[in-house]
C-alpha cells in the first residue's frame, strides 16, 4: 500500500503536499509554528501571572493543610509516639520523653521549638508557653546521664503528664492536615474524629454567612440602582450621557480611602446626614442614628464603591439593543410596561448577571471598606483573614479561610453557569 | 383615484414634522389612502419616508397638522392602542423568545385565550409556509425566513393597516423578487391596507396600486405604477423612476400639446409640453430609452430628428443597448428589444434620432 500511494495519492492514500510529504503532517507542522509563535507572544504574560497569581494562590492552598513542623522538630518522638494510645488515660511510657528530649534539645539548639509551641498552641491553647519553657530546661541536661526523663519533664510543668498535650502532638504529627480546615469551619479534631468547637469558640461560620448576606446585599442595590442609570446612559443624547458617564466613572479616579472617608463623615452621628435629619426634625437630637461602624455603613459604602462594575456591563447590553425591539412591541399593542418587562428587561439579564457576577464576587473578598466602615458588626471574612496573616501569624488558617472563600466563590459561578448560562454574561 | 371621499382609511392633512425645531423634514403632507390600497413611499435616502411611517405609528408626532385614521384623529392615540401592524427595516424580532412566542405575543397582550392564540399563530404561520419553524429563535433563521415571520406577526392579530419599512433591504434578488409577490397577495387575500416604504423603484412599481415619490420632505407625485412611469409631472420623478434620458434646451414654439425645444447645441426635437408655460422657458426634455427610435420609417412626416453617434454597444440578452452621443452630451441610451430584424450598430455609426412627440416630455429645468 506504502508503495502505491506515492503514485496515487488522490485514490487511496494520504493526500500529499506539494513537496511531496503527506498534507497532514505538514499542516501539522504549519500549525505547530503558529501555535508556538502564539505561545511565545503570551508567554511575557503568562509569566507573569504565573508568578504574581498562580504560584501563590497554589502556595497558600498549599500552606492551608501543610503541616510538617511537628514531624519535623520532633522527629524521634513522632515515631515513638506512634504506638502510644490517645484514646487511654495514661501519658506515654520513658521512652517517649527520652526521645522528647532528644529532639527538644536539637530543636532548643536551633531555636525551633518556639515555632512549633506557637503552631501547636493554636490548637490548644498553653502549649506556646509550655515548650518555650521546657525548651530552656533541656537544654542544659545531658542526655546520657540524667535519664529517666518523664520526672525531670514533670518537673518542668505538669501539663506534660496531661493527655490532652500528648494527644495533640499525635493528631498533629502527620506532615499533612484538616485541622486549618476544620478550624475555619468552627470544627476541631477530637479524640474521636472531627466535632464542633464549643458553642463560645465559634465565630467562622457566622461571619461566613454575614459576608455571603451582605455581598448579596451589595449586589441588589447595585442592581436596584444602577439599572436605571445604565438606561440613561443608553438612552440620554450623547452629550449627556457623557457627561453622565464621567460622573459614573468619577468614583474609578478617587482614591479608595478617600471615598471611604468620606462616607465616614457623611454618616457619622455628628455627620452631615444626621445633622440635616435632625434640622429638618426627622430625628430628635438625641437619638440620631447610627449609620457607620455596623452593617449599614459597610453596605452603603461598599455599593458606592461597586456601583460602577454593574453599570458598566448593563450599560454595553442596553446600548445594543435596538431602540425598536420596544416600537415593535408597541404596535404589537404592548403598554410601556408590558414591552419594558416583556420584552427589554429579558435582553437586559446578561448584562445584569455579568454585573452581579463582578460585584458579588468583588464584595465577597473586600476588605479595606468593611475594615474601615465596618466597625464589628459590619467586618467580612477577608477582615479575618487579614488579621490572621498579619497579626496572629497563623498563616494555615489564614489559607483555609481563603480556600473556602475560593471554593464559595467557584461555586457561585458553577451555579450561575449551570442556571443561567455563562455565556449569557456579557461584558461588552 | 385621489380618494379624498368617504372611503378614505389614513388621511395625512397639512402635516409638517421637524426634529430640531430648524428644518421641516416633512413639509406639507397631503394623502388619504383607501381601505384595502397598497400605497407604497418612494424615495431618495432622507425624504422623510420612514418620519411619515412613525407618525402614522405613533412613534413620532407631528408638529403641525392632523393624521386621522378611519375618519377619527390619532394624534392624541398612544401607539400601543392603534392597532397597526408593523413591520421594521431591521424585522425587530425579539431575540429572546421563539418564531411561536415572537407570534403569541401580540395576541398575549390582548389577552387571547391561549386555545385561540395557538390557532392563530399556526393559521399566521402556516400563512408565510413557516410552520416547521414555531420554535426555532429568530437567530437561527434565515434572512428571508425573519422577513416572513416579521411579516406574520404584523398580520397575527388582524390589523386593519399594516406599515411596512424598507421590510425587503436586506435580501437576495432572488428572495426579494419572491417575497414581493408574497406581500401583495397576502395584503389583497386579506384586504389590509399596507402602506409600504421602499428606495427601490422597481419593488414600488410591482407591488402598488398607487406610489408617493418623496422627495425632499413633499410629495412629488402620487400616481399608479403605469401613470407615474409613463407621465412624470417633473424631472425629479422621471429621473428616479426607471431609465431616463434627459435633455436640456429652451422652448421655441409651444401649442397646445405639442413643443418645439432648441437644445443647447441648436438642435430641435418635438415633445410633449407638460411643465412649460411659455416661449422661452428652461427645460429638460425627457425621454425614455425604449421610445427612441433610430429607423427612418418609424418616423412621423416631418419629424424633427437629432444626429446620434454610437459609442457603446451592450449586448443585454432581451434588449440590446446602445449608449450614443446626442447634443453634446454622451450618455443617451436607446433600447431594442432584441428581435429578429434588429440591426446591432457599431460603435462610430452616425444615425438619425427620432421619437413620437407623445413620448418626450418637457418638464421643469
Ligand atoms: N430622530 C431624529 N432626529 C433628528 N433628525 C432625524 C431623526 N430621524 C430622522 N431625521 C432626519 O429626518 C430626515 C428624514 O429622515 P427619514 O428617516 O424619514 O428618511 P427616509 O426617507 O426614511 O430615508 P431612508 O431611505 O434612508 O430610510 C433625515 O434628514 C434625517 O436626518
Ligand atoms: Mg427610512
Amino acid at each position: 500500500m506504502s508503495d502505491t500511494t506515492t503514485e496515487d495519492s488522490t485514490q487511496n492514500g494520504p493526500v500529499l503536499a506539494a513537496d511531496g510529504t503527506p498534507l497532514r503532517r505538514s499542516l501539522a507542522r504549519a500549525l505547530r509554528r503558529q501555535k508556538l509563535r502564539a505561545l511565545m507572544l503570551i508567554a511575557p504574560l503568562l509569566i507573569f501571572i504565573m508568578v504574581t497569581f498562580i504560584l501563590p494562590v497554589a502556595d497558600m492552598l498549599y500552606r492551608s493543610v501543610e503541616n510538617g513542623i511537628v514531624s519535623e522538630t520532633l522527629p524521634r518522638t513522632v515515631v515513638a509516639l506512634a504506638d502510644w494510645d490517645a484514646s487511654g488515660d495514661t501519658p506515654p511510657d520513658e521512652a517517649v520523653f527520652a526521645a522528647l528530649a532528644a529532639d527538644m534539645q536539637i530543636a532548643a539548639e536551633e531555636k525551633t521549638h518556639t515555632k512549633l509551641g506557637s503552631r501547636l498552641n493554636y490548637e490548644n491553647p498553653g502549649m506556646s508557653s509550655l515548650f518555650r519553657k521546657s525548651g530552656r530546661q533541656v537544654r542544659r541536661w545531658d542526655l546520657e546521664t540524667d535519664a529517666p526523663f518523664m520526672e525531670k519533664f514533670l518537673d518542668i510543668d505538669e501539663d506534660w503528664s496531661d493527655i490532652d498535650v500528648w494527644r495533640t502532638i499525635q493528631t498533629y504529627s502527620p506532615s499533612t492536615t484538616s485541622g486549618y480546615y476544620l478550624a475555619a469551619v468552627d470544627m476541631q479534631l477530637g479524640a474521636d474524629g472531627p466535632e464542633m468547637r464549643p458553642e463560645n469558640e465559634r465565630i467562622y461560620l457566622k461571619l461566613f454567612g454575614r459576608t455571603l448576606m451582605m455581598s448579596l446585599a451589595i449586589t441588589l442595590s447595585c442592581i436596584a440602582l444602577g439599572y436605571p442609570v445604565a438606561w440613561l446612559l443608553a438612552n440620554l443624547p450623547m452629550r449627556t450621557s457623557n457627561l453622565l458617564m464621567i460622573l459614573v466613572l468619577l468614583p474609578f479616579w478617587t482614591s479608595l480611602l478617600v471615598r471611604t472617608s468620606a462616607w465616614k463623615i457623611l454618616l457619622q452621628q455628628q455627620g452631615v446626614i444626621n445633622d440635616i435629619l435632625v434640622w429638618i426634625g426627622l430625628v430628635s437630637d438625641d437619638a440620631r442614628l447610627v449609620m457607620i461602624n455596623n452593617q449599614l455603613g459597610t453596605i452603603i459604602a461598599m455599593t458606592h464603591i461597586l456601583l460602577p462594575f454593574m453599570i458598566l456591563p448593563m450599560y454595553s447590553v442596553m446600548q445594543s439593543i435596538n431602540p425598536s425591539y420596544l416600537r415593535a412591541a408597541k404596535s404589537l399593542g404592548a403598554t410601556d410596561w408590558t414591552a419594558f418587562w416583556r420584552v427589554y428587561f429579558p435582553q437586559t439579564v446578561p448584562g445584569i448577571g455579568a454585573g452581579s457576577i463582578l460585584v458579588f464576587i468583588l464584595a465577597i473578598g473586600y476588605y479595606i471598606t468593611p475594615a474601615l466602615v465596618g466597625g464589628t458588626t459590619g467586618t467580612f471574612i477577608s477582615n479575618r483573614i487579614a488579621f490572621h496573616i498579619s497579626t496572629s501569624l497563623n498563616w494555615g488558617l489564614a489559607a483555609a479561610l481563603g480556600g473556602i472563600l475560593l471554593a464559595v466563590v467557584l461555586v457561585f459561578y458553577w451555579a450561575y453557569d449551570k442556571f443561567v448560562g455563562i455565556d449569557n454574561v456579557k461584558l461588552g | 383615484m385621489l380618494d379624498q371621499g368617504s372611503d378614505a382609511f389614513v388621511v395625512f392633512d397639512k402635516v409638517q414634522k421637524s426634529y430640531d425645531g430648524q428644518t421641516l423634514v416633512v413639509k406639507d403632507l397631503n394623502l388619504s389612502i383607501g381601505k384595502g390600497e397598497f400605497l407604497t413611499m418612494l424615495g431618495p435616502s432622507g425624504s422623510g419616508k420612514t418620519t411619515c411611517l412613525m407618525m402614522l405609528a405613533g412613534f413620532e408626532t407631528a408638529t403641525h397638522g392632523d393624521i386621522l385614521l378611519d375618519g377619527q384623529g390619532i394624534n392624541n392615540i398612544p401607539p400601543h392602542k392603534r392597532g397597526i401592524g408593523m413591520v421594521f427595516q431591521n424585522y425587530a424580532l425579539f431575540p429572546h423568545m421563539t418564531v411561536a412566542e415572537n407570534l403569541a405575543f401580540p395576541l398575549e397582550v390582548r389577552k387571547l385565550g391561549k386555545s385561540d392564540r395557538e390557532a392563530k399563530v399556526k393559521r399566521a404561520l402556516d400563512m408565510v409556509q413557516m410552520g416547521d419553524f414555531a420554535n426555532r429563535r429568530p437567530a437561527q433563521l434565515s434572512g428571508g425566513q425573519q422577513q416572513r415571520i416579521a411579516l406574520a406577526r404584523a398580520l397575527v392579530f388582524e390589523p386593519e393597516l399594516v406599515l411596512m419599512d424598507e421590510p425587503l433591504g436586506a435580501l437576495d434578488k432572488q428572495l426579494r423578487e419572491h417575497m414581493q409577490f408574497e406581500i401583495t397577495r397576502l395584503a389583497h387575500e386579506l384586504g389590509i391596507t399596507t402602506v409600504y416604504v421602499t428606495h427601490d423603484q422597481t419593488e414600488a412599481l410591482t407591488m402598488s396600486d398607487r406610489v408617493a415619490v418623496f422627495n425632499d420632505g413633499r410629495i412629488q407625485q402620487l400616481d399608479p405604477p403605469d401613470t407615474l412611469y409613463e407621465e412624470p409631472k417633473n424631472s425629479f420623478v422621471a429621473q428616479f423612476i426607471g431609465e431616463n434620458n434627459s435633455l436640456e434646451g429652451t422652448v421655441k414654439e409651444l401649442n397646445n400639446d405639442t413643443a418645439v425645444v432648441q437644445l443647447d447645441d441648436g438642435g430641435l426635437i418635438d415633445c410633449k409640453p407638460v411643465n412649460v408655460n411659455k416661449v422661452g422657458d428652461r427645460t429638460k426634455v425627457s425621454i425614455r430609452p425604449e421610445r427612441v427610435e433610430y429607423r427612418s420609417e418609424r418616423f412621423q412626416e416631418g419629424a424633427h430628428l437629432l444626429k446620434a453617434e454610437v459609442l457603446e454597444f451592450i449586448y443585454m440578452g432581451d434588449v440590446f443597448r446602445t449608449r450614443l452621443r446626442v447634443a453634446g452630451r454622451d450618455d443617451f441610451i436607446m433600447k431594442c428589444r432584441n428581435a429578429p430584424d434588429q440591426i446591432r450598430l457599431k460603435p462610430g455609426e452616425t444615425v438619425n434620432i427620432g421619437w413620437m412627440p407623445e413620448d418626450c416630455r418637457a418638464l421643469d429645468a
